[in-house]
Order: structure tokens, then C-alpha cells, then sequence
């Protein structure tokens, strides 16, 4: 059983979906999308436990053994990053009952829950696979269900932010299996370990640098780097509230790490880094992102937009630790995946709890909403320091090791910027604030009560965890510091 | 109890009260009891800790290691004892004051206002208490934080827009200048502690030393050091008891008490003065100290008076530590002291005349020495200790200022202090005079007032008789400051 632990956590999710299909009854399929994905933490658990204590795991699926089989392996990097999903995955499913029914049609509800463990399966496969082609399939799965899970959002601009996604999300995957092919032809394999061991062989020639070029921008689509962006804040804004959430949370993650397997595993930091000019592009995005992505969010009116502008600026930090590429700022960037995930899923979820009780999150509508729901608001209202990156938060912690990163570096102009920007964010959360806690409350908003205890109790729980990795981070910077160790050192 | 778990008490007790006032919300008697009882209580654990730290003691407590090398941890040391006991003693004050003001005034959200009161405290005595700069920042941060809703009381147009104003400044400053500059120390030195002659090591160049001496003084945006003052005379549209806490008790005392720990722990004062790249922290303070006198000057309304002069007075706890010698620290300290207990006392005068009479301006306040004696006697004796007049405890620290200013012939440090001195008596004496011997205008007179209510009058009576007794017996301030400089 322990053995099997990395087919697990992809097939539990892929039959239960099955599964899901076939069930008339939404609460039918609820109950089993509940099951599976709250078997994922623990499946993830056990094997990050082990891969901590005893290093990778390798598992040949169907026991065709590596390079010719698939290889799912699973190490401190991909570890870190299966427990996240998991976690996320379990803690929007309790919540997703109450709000799926509320914000989907009754015949469509079985099928979101297909297509939501479809999609956790396939981010799952995304992060445990040790081979390129497995990953654009997985890849594929992940980006079908999610469409389909934002086109059942239920304003009828969902369809179009679908229809937008689609097209960007194709384009992405094209350019990566364009680069995956490119490197196919120059090594004659796919498994990441061996690719990375005859890359080593060879000299870096065009095809190669052609491969990583495909490969970096296919990524940075599906990851939303700015300027590639912008499929991003419809998609987030229409799709039903759970959702966002959970896609919020772990869709771009995912392929942030596929790209650095590839930058950093695979291709290993002397070809990427020295061979192209990699930092220089990808610092040079993400401050873009930071301050463009966090100035448009200050003019949004939605409020889901407006995180979703919020997401690209985070993205920016993110990828800002991968432009960084030492310890300290790749730690920074790895534990900002994990810290954003549970604060912007908490947001999210804050606000589907909104959009359950008055039925919209335009800022004006949100008027006095701080004293009818002082608990749900509350979460916010701290979530939304994390986003700031105050102290005492998780955001805090990401920041404080890429402004360390960037010291090292002795790019002090850097660390202004990094906390300039983070100030900006105090705008756009404060808009929020002062309008739900400073106006008279409309009519909606009057008769507005609290949110069901089913979908609070989740939201608080990420809550929870956003100030609990603020102040104990053996957990996540302790885990990402070590990601950050396996992918700088290669698969050398 | 030992010393270690007494300073965790007294953090977590005032944190813990937020519950416990929230729950008894729907009761004011009891939950303002809860308040009081509170403040009695974290009042006497600090007193204990002061004995022990007056007998040489250092209690340390590390909670957590945070991040490798960076902790959460709390140690005592005279400057932070001295700050702590100040504000622990003056929440007791507050919190009478609060219950007569609040109530007399019939203000909404009296809830939020104790417990947003409570929680500022606990903030405040972590940062009296923080062992290292991460610690300071965390509760600098919460102490911002948990003030936000009491700056914005009222919850009117002008009551957000100063609430803005001041997030902004405050949380602005911190993170952009603060922040970095301890990232930048931790970058230099891989030690965040605050120790005895600095962290820095031996021979810091200069230039390093000076620009990472700009980034504090500014990034402790709580000291309202020009031209980063704006957000202090906007967060004056808060409630009085606020206003006292922001400009006495917690706010502005914790810059000014922020600044003079890392002069003292972080760069020490003989390898700042060894630098020699620090003269312009005396121009800066010397301009604030005068420029933000004249324009009390020029003020009419009474709080915004009052606010500048706050403006002014912070920067004289900063032109001391600027002097650079251990007689003008023990002034900064004394000061920190001093400016404390008086400036609480005119705030409560002038919350008091707005609560009894319901007048805010200067001008208005002809004759009412005369319903009011109790108010502007102690208005009176705050506004000495503020010109520096013996027998009031402004007078200690101005002292010993002047002292280290001649010892060390910083002649421009001397000229500041005497000109502000003029200018700090030309705003204050003049409305002395009138309260006391112009006749009141018919609708003063016709009006009939009288005191405010009992619990305002007693809190200020207190403060005002601590403004003297601080300069009769400053035996235990003295000592810590002292202590401070290590003699």
C-alpha cells in the first residue's frame, strides 16, 4: 500500500470523477468528491514525510521502469507542492457544497464536482510526474476541467472569459509541447532525470536554448507572468466561487513549478541562467507585475477582479525568487507559492461567502458589509494584511526572504521596490475596508447575516493558517528552503 | 512568578482582555470593570519586573524562532522598563478618563474603542519589550494597526481620511524605510539583538552608517520627525482619550523610544560619534523643535496646538540622542518620561473643556479658568512642564539635555533648546492668562457649565500631580536612565 502512495494520489481523484459523472444526485457526488479529496493531504503527507526522511521517491508506473515508463517522483520540490494542492483541494471541498448549489444549476452540479476532481487530478499529475510528455497531458486534463468549471460560472460573461482561457491556455500548452518536442529530438527521451543527464553531455546548442525559450514562455502563459496575463482576471472573476478559489490557489503554482523543473532540474541553472537572460527578463516582469498588475487592481470595482489583478502583481513575487535564482530569493519565491495559496484562496472564499449572502461583489454593494458579517469580514480584513505582507503573516515571511535574496545580491534598489509595491497592495485592501466598515449599510446588506457555518468554517481555517506560518515557519520556509536546495543543485 | 513568564503576562494579559471585553460588551459596567481591572493588574506586573530589572536583572524570554536566526523574543532593559512602566501606569489614568469621557460625550462603539484600546496596549509593551528589531517591527506594526480603528472613531468623511492619512504614513514609512533598514542590518551583520554598544562591530564605514541612521529615524515614522509629521495633527479628528494615547501613552512615544533603542543598541552612541556622519540628525531635529513650535503658534484650534507641540517635543527626545553623549541620553529618556505625563494631562484639560463646555478653540476659552479650576490648573502645570519650568518634570530632562549639549559645546543643540523654550512659553502662557484673568464672553459666561464629569477630573488630577511628583522624586526614572547608558 505505502509503496503504491504516488499512483494513489492520482487515481483516487481520476476514478472518483468518474464516478462523480455517473451520480444523478449533486449531495451523491458531493460526498464522493468530499471523500477524495480529503484522502489527498493524506496520501501527500505520507510521501512527503518519507521523501524528507529518506529522500526522493521513484515509482514506475505500470512497472515499466524509467526512462522507458512514466516515472512519478516525488522529492522535497514536488513534495512541497503535492501537499499544497491537497490541502487546498480538502479545505474548498466542505465549503463547495453550499456555494455549488447556491451559484450552479442543479443538473450542471454533479458535473462540477467531476470536473473539479478531474482538475486536482491533473494538477496532482502536473506536480508528480517525472516526464515531460505525462506533464502536458496532465497538463491537458487540468486545463479541460478548468474551462468547463468556469464556463458553469453564473454570470453569462463566464463564457467568454472560458472561451478566453481556452485560446490562451492552447497557446501555452502549444509552445510547451513545441519546446517538449524540441528536446525529444535533441536527447531521444522524456523522463526529466535522464533528459537532464544527456543535456549534460552535450554542448548547449540552438535547439536547446529554442527548447527552454518554448518551454519558459508556454509556461509563463499558464502561470499568468505579466504581460502574458491576461486570460487571467476574467477567469478568476465569472468562475463560480469555489472555483476560484481553488483554482486561485493551485492552478498557476503548478505550472510556476513545472517551469522550474525545467529552468533549474532539467536544464540545469548554468545553461538557463548563463546562457540567456533569464534573470534579467524575469525580474524585469515581475516588478512590471507588481506595480502595473497592483495599480490596475486599485481601480477595479469587482472585488473578485480586483484580487485577480492582485494574483498576477503575487505572481510577481513569485517569479521574482526564480529571477533571484540563489538560495534565499528561490526559498522566498517557494514558500510566497505556498503563502499566497492560502491567503488568496481565503479571499476568495471570503468572498463567496459575499456573493452567498447578497449576491454581488461590486465594491459599492459591499458598503457596511464589516458589522452585518463581522466574522467573514474579519477574515478579510486579515487575509488581506497577509496579501500586505504585514508581520505576524505568512505574506511577511515570503517577503522578508526575497528581500534577503536580493541583499545578497546587493541589489539594495530592489528590496525598495519589492516593499514600495507591497504598499500599493495597502490601497487596494484598504478600499475595501474603509467602504465595508465606514458606510451605512444599503437594504441587501442590512438584511445580510452571517455566513453558513459550512463555508465559514473553511475560510477560517486558511485564515488561521495564514497567521500560524507567519509566526512557526519550520513547515513552509523550512520545507521550501530545502526545495529550493534540490532544485538549484540540479538532477546532478 | 519569575521575571520570564511576568513578561510574557504582561503582553498576553492586555491581549487576552480584547476577548474578554467583547464578551461582556453588551454590559458597560462590567466590561469596562474588565478594562480597569486589566490595566491594575498589568500595571503590577510591571511594577514587579521594575524591581527586578532596578536590581540588576534582565529577564529574557525567546517564544519562537521565526525565521533562522530571527526571533520572536522578549528582554527588559532599562529603557524599555522605563517605557513600559510609563505606559502601563498611564493606561490605569486613560481608562478612568475614558469611562467619563466616552460616556459623557455619548459616543457610539465603545466596544470596539476598549478593546482597540486594550489590544494597543499589549502592542505597546511588545515593543517596550522586544529583545531584537524583528520583534520591535512586529508590535510597531500591530501597534499602527490596532490604532486605525481609534483614529477613525467617528467614522465621518474627515475621521477616514485622517484614519488614511495615517495608515498610510505610518505603515508607508515603516515598510518602505524601516523595513529595508533592517534587512540591511541583518544583511551586514546576521544579528538582529539589540546589545549594550551596538551591533554593528568595530569600525562601520561611515556613509553606511549614516544613511542606515536616516532609514530608521524616518522609518520610525512614529516619531513625526519633519517632513514625515503630516499624519499626526490628521489623526487629531480621534476621541480625546485617543488623542492621549497617541500622543502620551503609545503612539509617538514608541517612535521616539524606538529611535533612541537602536541609536543605543543597534549603532551605539560612541560608534555613531566616532563616525562623525551624523550632523545632520541635529539639524533635522533642531528644525523640527522650531518649525513645528511656530506653527503651534499659529494654531487656534486647541488639540492641533496642542498636536504640533507633540511635533516639537518628540524632536527634542531626538536632538538629545543626536548630541551623542550619555548626560543627554539620560535627557532623552527623562524626556520620553516627562512629555509623557505632561502631555497626557493637556490632553485630558482639553478633552475635559469639550466634554463640559463643548469648546475646541484657543479663543474661546476666556475666563473659564474660572467653572473649570480644576481643568486648567492642571492645563496649567502640564504647560510648565512643557516650557520646562521647575518644579515640573519637563524641566529633568531639558536639564539634562542643556548638559550634554555644553559639555560637548554643540552650541546649535543649545540655541534650539533656549529658542523653543521662548516659543514653547509664547503659545502657552497666553492661554493660561486668559482662562484665568480675562473675563468670559457673555455666552461663556451665560452658559454655566461647570467641571466635567468626576472620572475626567480625577484622571486629570492624577496626571497633573504626577507631573510634579516626576520632578520631586525622579529617583526610579533616573535610575533607569542611567542604567541605560551604563553608569
Amino acid at each position: 500500500m505505502i509503496s503504491q502512495l504516488p499512483a494513489l494520489q492520482i487515481v483516487i481523484p481520476l476514478l472518483a470523477a468518474v464516478l462523480c459523472a455517473v451520480l444523478p444526485r449533486g449531495n451523491w457526488a458531493w460526498a464522493v468528491a468530499l471523500g477524495a479529496s480529503w484522502a489527498m493531504p493524506v496520501v501527500a503527507g505520507l510521501m512527503l514525510q518519507e521523501v524528507l526522511a529518506n529522500g526522493p521517491i521513484s515509482y514506475a508506473m505500470g512497472g515499466w521502469e524509467p526512462p522507458w515508463g512514466i516515472e512519478y517522483r516525488v522529492d522535497a520540490a514536488s513534495g512541497f507542492l503535492l501537499m499544497l494542492i491537497s490541502i487546498v483541494g480538502a479545505v474548498v471541498m466542505p465549503y463547495a457544497q453550499a456555494s455549488v448549489a447556491a451559484e450552479i444549476e442543479e443538473h450542471n452540479v454533479p458535473w462540477f464536482y467531476t470536473m473539479y476532481l478531474l482538475c486536482l487530478a491533473g494538477l496532482l499529475g502536473i506536480a508528480i510526474t517525472g516526464d515531460a510528455f505525462n506533464a502536458f497531458v496532465f497538463l491537458e486534463v487540468s486545463s479541460l476541467s478548468t474551462y468547463a468549471m468556469i464556463a458553469m460560472g453564473k454570470d453569462r460573461r463566464a463564457l467568454v472569459a472560458a472561451y478566453q482561457y481556452l485560446i490562451m491556455g492552447t497557446i501555452g500548452a502549444t509552445f510547451y509541447v513545441a519546446g517538449v518536442g524540441l528536446l525529444y529530438s535533441i536527447t531521444g527521451s522524456l523522463n526529466f532525470v535522464d533528459v537532464a543527464a544527456r543535456l549534460a553531455e552535450m554542448e548547449t546548442s540552438r535547439a536547446t536554448l529554442a527548447a527552454i525559450a518554448f518551454i519558459t514562455v508556454g509556461m509563463s502563459l499558464k502561470l499568468a507572468l505579466f504581460p502574458l496575463h491576461v486570460w487571467l482576471p476574467n477567469a478568476y472573476a465569472y468562475a463560480p466561487s469555489a472555483a476560484t478559489a481553488f483554482l486561485a490557489a493551485t492552478a498557476t503554482k503548478v505550472a510556476v513549478y513545472l517551469m522550474l523543473r525545467f529552468l533549474f532540474s532539467v536544464f540545469g541553472i548554468g545553461t538557463t541562467f548563463d546562457a540567456l537572460p533569464i534573470s534579467e527578463i524575469f525580474i524585469t516582469l515581475s516588478l512590471a507585475a507588481m506595480f502595473g498588475a497592483s495599480i490596475v487592481a486599485i481601480f477595479q470595482q469587482n472585488v473578485k477582479r480586483m484580487l485577480a489583478y492582485s494574483s498576477v502583481a503575487q505572481i510577481g513575487y513569485i517569479t521574482l525568487g526564480i529571477g533571484l535564482a540563489n538560495k534565499m530569493g528561490m526559498t522566498g519565491g517557494i514558500v510566497h507559492l505556498f503563502n499566497h495559496a492560502l491567503m488568496k484562496a481565503a479571499l476568495f472564499l471570503v468572498l463567496g461567502g459575499v456573493v452567498y449572502r447578497i449576491g454581488t461583489v461590486k465594491l459599492p454593494d459591499l458598503a457596511g458589509l464589516g458589522r452585518r458579517m463581522p466574522v467573514t469580514m474579519g477574515a478579510f480584513v486579515i487575509a488581506g494584511l497577509s496579501i500586505i505582507g504585514t508581520p505576524g503573516t505568512a505574506g511577511f515571511i515570503s517577503k522578508w526572504y526575497l528581500a534577503v535574496g536580493a541583499f545578497e545580491k546587493g541589489w539594495w534598489w530592489l528590496v525598495f521596490l519589492l516593499v514600495t509595491s507591497s504598499l500599493l497592495s495597502v490601497v487596494y485592501i484598504g478600499r475595501v475596508v474603509e467602504i465595508a466598515y465606514f458606510r451605512e449599510p444599503s437594504k441587501e446588506v442590512a438584511s445580510a447575516t452571517e455566513t453558513p457555518l459550512s463555508m465559514l468554517v473553511p475560510t477560517l481555517v486558511l485564515v488561521a493558517a495564514t497567521v500560524y506560518f507567519g509566526i512557526d515557519t519550520t513547515l513552509t520556509a523550512g520545507i521550501a528552503s530545502q526545495a529550493a536546495d534540490v532544485l538549484l543543485a540540479g538532477y546532478r | 512568578m519569575s521575571p520570564e513568564v511576568l513578561v510574557i503576562l504582561a503582553i498576553c494579559l492586555p491581549a487576552a482582555s480584547v476577548a474578554l471585553i467583547w464578551l461582556a460588551g453588551s454590559q458597560p459596567n462590567v466590561r469596562e470593570a474588565v478594562t480597569l481591572t486589566t490595566a491594575v493588574a498589568v500595571f503590577g506586573i510591571v511594577l514587579s519586573l521594575l524591581l527586578d530589572v532596578l536590581a540588576g536583572a534582565r529577564p529574557e524570554v525567546s517564544v519562537i524562532e521565526v525565521m533562522t536566526g530571527v526571533s520572536l523574543a522578549f528582554s527588559v532593559e532599562p529603557l524599555g522598563m522605563l517605557f513600559g512602566t510609563i505606559a502601563s501606569g498611564l493606561w490605569i489614568v486613560n481608562s478612568i478618563y475614558s469611562i467619563g469621557y466616552m460616556r459623557g460625550n455619548d459616543e457610539p462603539r465603545q466596544t470596539l474603542f476598549y478593546m482597540c484600546f486594550a489590544a494597543a496596549i499589549a502592542s505597546t509593551l511588545g515593543i517596550a519589550f522586544a529583545e531584537n528589531l524583528f520583534t520591535l517591527f512586529v508590535f510597531y506594526e500591530i501597534l499602527t494597526l490596532t490604532t486605525y480603528p481609534l483614529v477613525t472613531h467617528k467614522g465621518n468623511e474627515e475621521a477616514r481620511s485622517g484614519g488614511r492619512m495615517y495608515l498610510l504614513m505610518l505603515l508607508g514609512t515603516s515598510m518602505v524605510l524601516l523595513l529595508p533598514a533592517i534587512l540591511w542590518t541583518w544583511a551586514t551583520t546576521g544579528n538582529l539583538s539589540f546589545e549594550p554598544g551596538g551591533i554593528l562591530g568595530a569600525a562601520p564605514d561611515p556613509t553606511f552608517i549614516s544613511i542606515l541612521l536616516l532609514l530608521f529615524v524616518y522609518g520610525f515614522g512614529k516619531a513625526a520627525v519633519m517632513p514625515l509629521h503630516f499624519w499626526l495633527p490628521a489623526a487629531m479628528v480621534a476621541p480625546t482619550p485617543v488623542s492621549a494615547l497617541l500622543h502620551a501613552v503609545a503612539v509617538v512615544k514608541a517612535g521616539v523610544f524606538s529611535i533612541v533603542k537602536v541609536v543605543v543598541y543597534v549603532f551605539g552612541i560612541e560608534t555613531l560619534a566616532s563616525a562623525g556622519t551624523t550632523d545632520w540628525l541635529l539639524w533635522v531635529a533642531g528644525t523640527t523643535v522650531i518649525a513645528a513650535s511656530v506653527i503651534a503658534l499659529m494654531q487656534d484650534n486647541l488639540k492641533k496646538r496642542l498636536a504640533y507641540s507633540t511635533i516639537s517635543q518628540l524632536s527634542y527626545v531626538v536632538l538629545a540622542v543626536a548630541i551623542l553623549t550619555p548626560i543627554s541620553v539620560v535627557g532623552a529618556a527623562m524626556h520620553i518620561a516627562a512629555h509623557a505625563v505632561s502631555k497626557i494631562t493637556l490632553f485630558f484639560a482639553a478633552g475635559s473643556i469639550y466634554t463640559a463646555a463643548h469648546l475646541t478653540e484657543v479663543s474661546q476659552l476666556k475666563g473659564i479658568g474660572r467653572s473649570m479650576p480644576w481643568t486648567m490648573t492642571a492645563f496649567a502645570i502640564g504647560a510648565l512642564s512643557m516650557i520646562g519650568v521647575p518644579p515640573t518634570a519637563g524641566f529633568l530632562g531639558k536639564w539634562f539635555m542643556l548638559s550634554g549639549a555644553m559639555e560637548t559645546g554643540q552650541w546649535l543643540a543649545v540655541a534650539v533648546i533656549f529658542a523653543s523654550t521662548l516659543l514653547n512659553a509664547a503659545y502657552f502662557l497666553p492661554i493660561i492668562y486668559s482662562a484665568f484673568f480675562r473675563t468670559p464672553d457673555e455666552s461663556e459666561a451665560a452658559s454655566h457649565h461647570g467641571e466635567a464629569p468626576l472620572p475626567i477630573v480625577i484622571a486629570l488630577t492624577l496626571t497633573a500631580a504626577g507631573t510634579v511628583a516626576l520632578f520631586i522624586f525622579p529617583g526610579v526614572a533616573l535610575a533607569l536612565s542611567r542604567l541605560l547608558v551604563g553608569g
